[in-house]
C-alpha cells in the first residue's frame, strides 16, 4: 500500500484496540446512503514511482527546449544548486508552521534573517514573512492603505495603468467585494511613463494611497521621487511595487521623494526561485515602522527564552485570523515558506556585489537584445524612458500573428501588448543574464526570418 | 545546542560567493540609467563564502522538527509523509524553466498534467468543476465565498448579507467571510460535537448568504446531521461551503458534493500529501456543483476536440471571480498533488480515509487507556480527535501548553493546542495514515510518562522544554520591544 505502513497483523490488533470487528465500522456515523463506494471509478489504477516519473517526465520533456524571452513579471535568473539543495532537506521542506517556537527555531531564524534582508534590499524599516506571491501582495497591501491612512476617509486607491495588468486584475479581485476601487492613472504614449501632470486631476481629492510600480510593466523607469512627493502632499500614501533584483540597482523605495515610500511589496521569484510555470512564487511586504500593527501576514520577532538565550518567535499575533478570526488584518495563515527560505539563501549566497552585476548583466543584455532587434527594418522601441530589464517594441506585423512563428522556431519573444493594451503591433521582451550573445542572435536571427 | 550566529555576523567586507554571480560590469554598461535614479549605496546584504552560507543554513535546518525527523500528530494540519518522488517530478526542467506565460505550443505537457488533476479532484470531491488557481487553503476559502456572492448577485438577491459558521470553525472562516465583504453569525455546537440544528435553523434567513462548515468537524467528528443541515441552509436560499481541511477523513468513503456542498476547497498541502515547508506554500483548489460554474477563479485547464489542452480564462469565461494571483497558483505545488494522485490510484485513494480513521480511533483508546480524557467519548473519532487536561490544569496546575512543551522532550512534536476554542485545555490529535503503529505507540509512552510527570513533578513539567535549542521564549518582549529586523 503506498506510503501506508499497516500490516494485516497491525490492522488486527488495531481494531481489537478499538474494539471493532473492520474498519469499515469506523465509519458508521456516515448515513450509508451517502458513502461514495463505486463512484471513484473515472480514477486511474495507482502506479509506482518509477511508472509516475516515466509518465512526468514525458510531460515536462514536451514543454522543453525552447529560448525564452518572456518576463513580464516572472524572470529567469541563474540559481546556485546550493538554495534548492538546501531548501529542500527534510528539515525545511517537511515542516509545520512554526507555531512551537521551540521546536522550529530553524525556520524562525531565517525567517528574521529575510526580514532583514528584504528591509535592507528596499531601505523600509520592516517586513513581514512573505505574502502568497506579488499581485496578491498588491491587493494586501491596498487593504492595508486603508487601514493605515488615517487622514483619509476613502476606499479609493490610485493604480496606474502601466503597472503589470495581471496585478491590477488580481487586486480587483481580491479587494471588489470589500466596496473598494481602483482608479486608473493614464501612462505617456511617448515615454511609457507614469506622469505627474496626468495625476493632477486628482489634486485635492480624497484617495488612500497612490501605487508606484518600479519598474514598470514596460520596463521603464518612473520619475519615483516626483510621484512619491505628490502622493504625500495629497494625504495619500505610497505603495510601491518594486523589482527586487532592480534594487541592486535603483533608488530602493524607502528613500523615494522627501519621506520615502510607505508599503512596499514585490514578487520575490527573482531572488532564486525557478519560473516553474507561475508558482509556488512569494510576495514581499514591507512598510514604515508605524503601520506594523496594520500589516497582514506573518512577522518574527527577536526575544529571549527563559535562561536568557536568545530566540525567535511568532510575534504581533493580535493581527491574525487564528487569534482574531472576524477581526483579523486578513484571511491569511501560512507564508510561502519554502520560495522564501531560498530566497533568503540565495541573497546571502548573492551578497550586495552579486546581486549587483546580476542586475546589471539583465540591464545590460536587455539593452543589447533592443539594438540588435530594433536594427531589423520596422522594429523600433515604443517609449523613450529608461529601462531597466525589460523594453516594449513596436513591429511591422501584428504581434500575435509574430509571436507564434517565432514559438514554431523555439523562440518565445516575449509577450504581446495586443489584449492588454491595444497595442496591436507591441511586444514585451526580456534578457538577463542567462542569455548569451549566441541567445540574443538567436532571437535577432528569427525575427528578421519571421519579419522577411 | 548553541546559539547560531546570523549570517549577518558572518559577513566581512569584500568577501564574496564568487562563482554565483557574473563578473562585474563596467559603469559606461549601465550610462542608461539617470544618476538621481540609481542607488547611492549597495544594499547591506551579508558578504559571506558559498561553504559559510551552506554550513550556516545546513546547521539551522537542524534545529527544526518536521515529518522526515519526528511523529507530527497536528491535528486539522494533516502531517502525513510528503514522498520524495513528487518533489523530485515537479523539479524537471521541462517543468521548473517552463514560463507562466510561455504560449500553449510550449505547455502541453504541464497542462495535461493540470487538465487531469482538475478531473481527479472532481471525481474524489463530487463536485462538478474545479479550479486549481487558489494559492492555499486560505485563498480557497476567499474564492469559495467570494463566488457564493457573485451567484447572489447575478440574480439581483442583495439582502444576504450574513455567513452562518459554527463555533468550532478555523478562524480563517470567519476572517474569509470579513474579507468577502459580508457579517459573520456563530452557530453554537452540541455538546456531541454536532451543530446545533435547532440554532441554526432559527439562525437561517433571507439574509444568509451561506453556511461554512467543515466535516468531519474541528471537534474531530463525522456530522451526523449534515443532510438536515444541508435543507434548511438551501431553503433559506444560502448555499452550504464546504472547508477542505478534513478531507483526509473522508476521502473515497464519502464525497462533499454528495452531502449537498455547493463549493469546496481542498488543502493539497494536507490530502494530497504535499509538503508544508515551514509555513508554506499550499495549494487550496476550489470544486463546485453545477450553479457555481460560471464563477470559478481563472485560468484553468481545459481540452479541445482534437485532444489537445489550452487555457480558460476570464476572456473565454467572463462571470469568473478573475484571477487569484498573477499567474496560475502554485503550479509547482499542483505537480506535487499529481505525483501523489497518480501515484495513490483509485484504490489509494480509498485507503487514505480508511487507514487515517483506523490510526486515530487506535491512537484515540489507547491514549484513553493510559489515562487521558476524550472531549468526546461517546462519538468514534474520524481521522482526528480531541483530548481535554482540564483536570490535570485544575487539579496539578499542569495545562495542555505545559504537556505539549514538555512531548518535544520526547522528541514528538505536539498536536494543536487550545484548538478549537470550545474545549477547555484541549489537544487536537491527527496521526495520519502514513504513521506505524509503532510509532503510535511511542506516543501512548511519551503520554503516559508525562500524565505520571505531572503528578509526581508538576513544576517540572510546567518549564518544559529541556532539549531543544531555546527554552520556552518570553513573547511578552518580543511583543513589546520588537525586533523584527537585525542591526550590525
Amino acid at each position: 500500500m503506498p506510503y501506508i505502513p499497516h500490516t494485516p497483523d497491525d490492522v488486527r490488533a488495531m481494531l481489537d484496540a478499538i474494539g471493532a470487528d473492520s474498519i469499515e465500522d469506523l465509519f458508521d456515523e456516515i448515513p450509508a446512503h451517502l458513502k461514495a463506494a463505486g463512484k471513484l471509478d473515472a480514477l486511474p489504477e495507482g502506479l509506482s514511482e518509477m511508472d509516475v516519473t516515466r509518465l512526468m517526465n514525458e510531460r515536462a520533456a514536451m514543454d522543453a527546449g525552447a529560448v525564452s524571452f518572456i518576463g513580464a513579471g516572472a524572470y529567469q535568473h541563474h540559481i546556485p544548486a546550493a538554495v534548492w539543495e538546501i531548501a529542500t532537506r527534510g528539515e525545511f521542506y517537511t515542516a509545520y508552521t512554526p507555531y512551537q517556537a521551540e521546536a522550529s527555531q530553524g525556520t524562525l531564524q531565517v525567517i528574521y534573517e529575510f526580514q532583514t534582508l528584504m528591509t535592507r534590499l528596499t531601505a523600509m524599516d520592516v517586513s513581514n514573512a512573505s505574502v502568497y506571491d506579488g499581485a496578491s501582495g498588491l491587493a494586501e497591501a491596498v487593504l492595508m492603505s486603508l487601514r493605515a491612512n488615517r487622514k483619509s476617509k476613502s476606499r479609493k486607491v490610485l493604480v496606474p495603468a502601466a503597472l503589470n495588468p495581471r496585478y491590477t486584475s488580481a487586486t480587483q479581485a481580491i479587494v471588489e467585494n470589500q466596496d473598494v476601487a481602483l482608479e486608473t492613472v493614464p501612462f505617456c504614449q511617448e515615454k511609457g511613463q507614469t506622469l505627474v501632470d496626468s495625476l493632477k486631476p486628482h489634486e485635492g481629492e480624497d484617495f488612500a494611497a497612490l501605487v508606484i510600480s518600479q519598474p514598470n510593466y514596460f520596463g521603464s523607469l518612473e520619475e519615483v521621487d516626483a510621484l512619491t512627493d505628490w502622493a504625500h502632499a495629497n494625504g495619500m500614501l505610497v505603495i510601491a511595487v518594486v523589482n527586487p533584483t532592480a534594487m541592486a540597482l535603483i533608488t530602493p523605495p524607502g528613500e523615494w521623494g522627501a519621506e520615502g515610500a510607505d508599503i512596499v511589496v514585490g514578487e520575490g521569484q527573482p531572488l532564486g526561485v525557478p519560473l516553474s510555470s507561475g508558482g509556488p512564487y512569494f510576495g514581499f511586504m514591507c512598510c514604515k515602522q508605524k503601520y506594523v500593527r496594520q500589516m497582514p501576514g506573518r512577522i518574527i520577532g527577536r526575544t529571549v527564552d527563559m535562561e536568557g538565550k536568545q530566540g525567535f518567535t511568532l510575534t504581533l499575533q493580535a493581527r491574525e485570523q487564528h487569534i482574531r478570526r472576524s477581526k483579523a488584518t486578513s484571511n491569511i495563515c501560512t507564508n510561502q515558506g519554502l520560495a522564501m527560505t531560498a530566497a533568503t539563501i540565495y541573497t546571502s549566497l548573492l551578497g550586495p556585489d552579486g546581486l549587483t552585476n546580476v542586475a546589471a548583466h539583465s540591464h545590460a543584455n536587455t539593452q543589447a537584445l533592443a539594438d540588435k532587434l530594433t536594427a531589423i527594418d520596422g522594429v523600433e522601441r515604443a517609449f523613450v524612458a529608461p529601462t531597466f530589464h525589460e523594453v516594449v517594441l513596436t513591429l511591422p506585423k501584428p504581434a500575435d500573428q509574430v509571436l507564434v512563428a517565432l514559438a514554431e522556431k523555439d523562440v518565445l519573444g516575449g509577450v504581446s501588448l495586443a489584449n492588454d493594451y491595444g497595442m496591436a503591433n507591441a511586444i514585451l521582451v526580456n534578457a538577463t543574464e542567462v542569455h548569451s550573445e549566441q541567445d540574443l542572435q538567436l532571437f535577432e536571427q528569427a525575427l528578421k526570418e519571421v519579419l522577411a | 545546542m548553541s546559539e547560531t550566529q546570523l549570517i549577518f555576523q558572518l559577513s566581512h567586507p569584500g568577501r564574496s560567493a564568487t562563482s554565483q554571480a557574473p563578473k562585474a560590469l563596467s559603469d559606461d554598461k549601465l550610462s542608461a540609467i539617470p544618476a538621481h535614479l540609481r542607488r547611492k549605496q549597495k544594499p547591506a546584504l551579508p558578504e559571506v563564502s558559498e561553504m559559510q552560507v551552506v554550513r550556516h543554513y545546513t546547521n539551522l535546518s537542524s534545529k527544526n522538527f518536521a515529518i522526515d525527523k519526528q511523529f507530527y500528530p497536528l491535528g486539522s494540519c494533516t502531517m502525513k509523509y510528503n514522498p520524495r518522488g513528487a518533489n523530485r517530478a515537479a523539479m524537471l526542467p521541462g517543468f521548473l524553466n517552463r514560463h507562466p506565460l510561455a504560449p500553449e505550443s510550449h505547455s502541453q505537457g504541464f497542462l495535461s498534467c493540470m487538465f487531469e488533476l482538475q478531473n481527479f479532484l472532481k471525481e474524489v470531491t463530487g463536485m462538478k468543476g474545479v479550479s486549481l488557481a487558489p494559492m492555499a487553503g486560505a485563498q480557497g476559502e476567499f474564492a469559495g465565498v467570494a463566488m457564493i456572492r457573485a451567484y447572489h448577485e447575478a440574480r439581483g438577491d442583495e439582502a444576504r448579507t450574513e455567513i452562518l459558521i459554527p463555533e468550532a470553525a478555523h478562524g480563517t472562516n470567519p476572517a474569509t467571510a470579513v474579507m468577502c465583504g459580508y457579517k459573520v453569525r456563530e452557530v453554537p455546537v452540541g455538546k456531541d460535537g454536532d451543530v446545533d440544528l435547532e440554532a441554526l435553523k432559527e439562525a437561517c434567513g433571507p439574509q444568509t448568504a451561506g453556511l461554512m462548515m467543515t466535516n468531519p468537524s474541528t471537534c474531530g467528528v463525522f456530522e451526523r446531521q449534515i443532510e438536515a443541515i444541508s435543507k434548511a441552509v438551501h431553503e433559506a436560499g444560502g448555499l452550504l461551503y464546504y472547508d477542505g481541511a478534513n478531507l483526509n477523513a473522508i476521502l473515497g468513503k464519502v464525497r462533499p458534493g454528495d452531502m449537498g456542498f455547493d463549493v469546496i476547497h481542498m488543502n493539497l498541502h494536507k490530502t494530497f500529501a504535499t509538503p508544508h515547508g515551514g509555513g508554506g506554500p499550499g495549494a487550496g483548489p476550489v470544486g463546485v456543483s453545477e450553479r457555481l460554474l460560471p464563477y470559478l477563479p481563472t485560468p484553468m485547464a481545459g481540452q479541445r476536440d482534437d485532444g489537445s489542452y489550452h487555457w480558460v480564462d476570464s476572456d473565454t469565461l467572463d462571470t469568473s471571480i478573475g484571477h487569484l494571483s498573477a499567474f496560475m497558483g502554485n503550479a509547482g505545488v499542483l505537480l506535487r498533488a499529481y505525483f501523489y494522485a497518480r501515484s495513490l490510484g483509485r484504490e489509494g485513494m480509498i485507503r487514505v480515509g480508511e487507514f487515517s480513521t483506523l490510526a486515530a480511533n487506535y491512537l484515540l483508546k489507547r491514549l484513553e487507556a493510559v489515562g487521558c480524557t476524550a472531549a468526546y467519548p461517546d462519538r468514534r473519532a474520524s481521522h482526528e480527535f480531541i483530548l481535554t487536561f482540564a483536570k490535570e490544569a485544575k487539579e496539578l496546575g499542569v495545562t495542555a501548553m505545559d504537556i505539549a512543551k514538555r512531548l518535544l522532550d520526547y522528541n514528538q512534536h505536539a498536536p494543536t493546542t487550545y484548538f478549537p476554542l470550545l474545549v477547555p485545555e484541549c489537544f487536537l490529535i491527527e496521526p495520519t495514515e502514513t504513521e506505524s503503529k509503532e510509532a503510535l505507540d511511542e506516543f501512548v509512552d511519551a503520554m503516559a510518562a508525562i500524565l505520571e510527570e505531572a503528578r509526581s513533578e508538576p513544576d517540572m513539567v510546567k518549564e518544559a522544554p529541556f532539549t531543544q535549542p531555546v527554552r520556552r521564549l518570553d513573547d511578552v518582549k518580543a511583543a513589546r520591544e520588537l525586533d523584527l529586523t537585525w542591526t550590525d
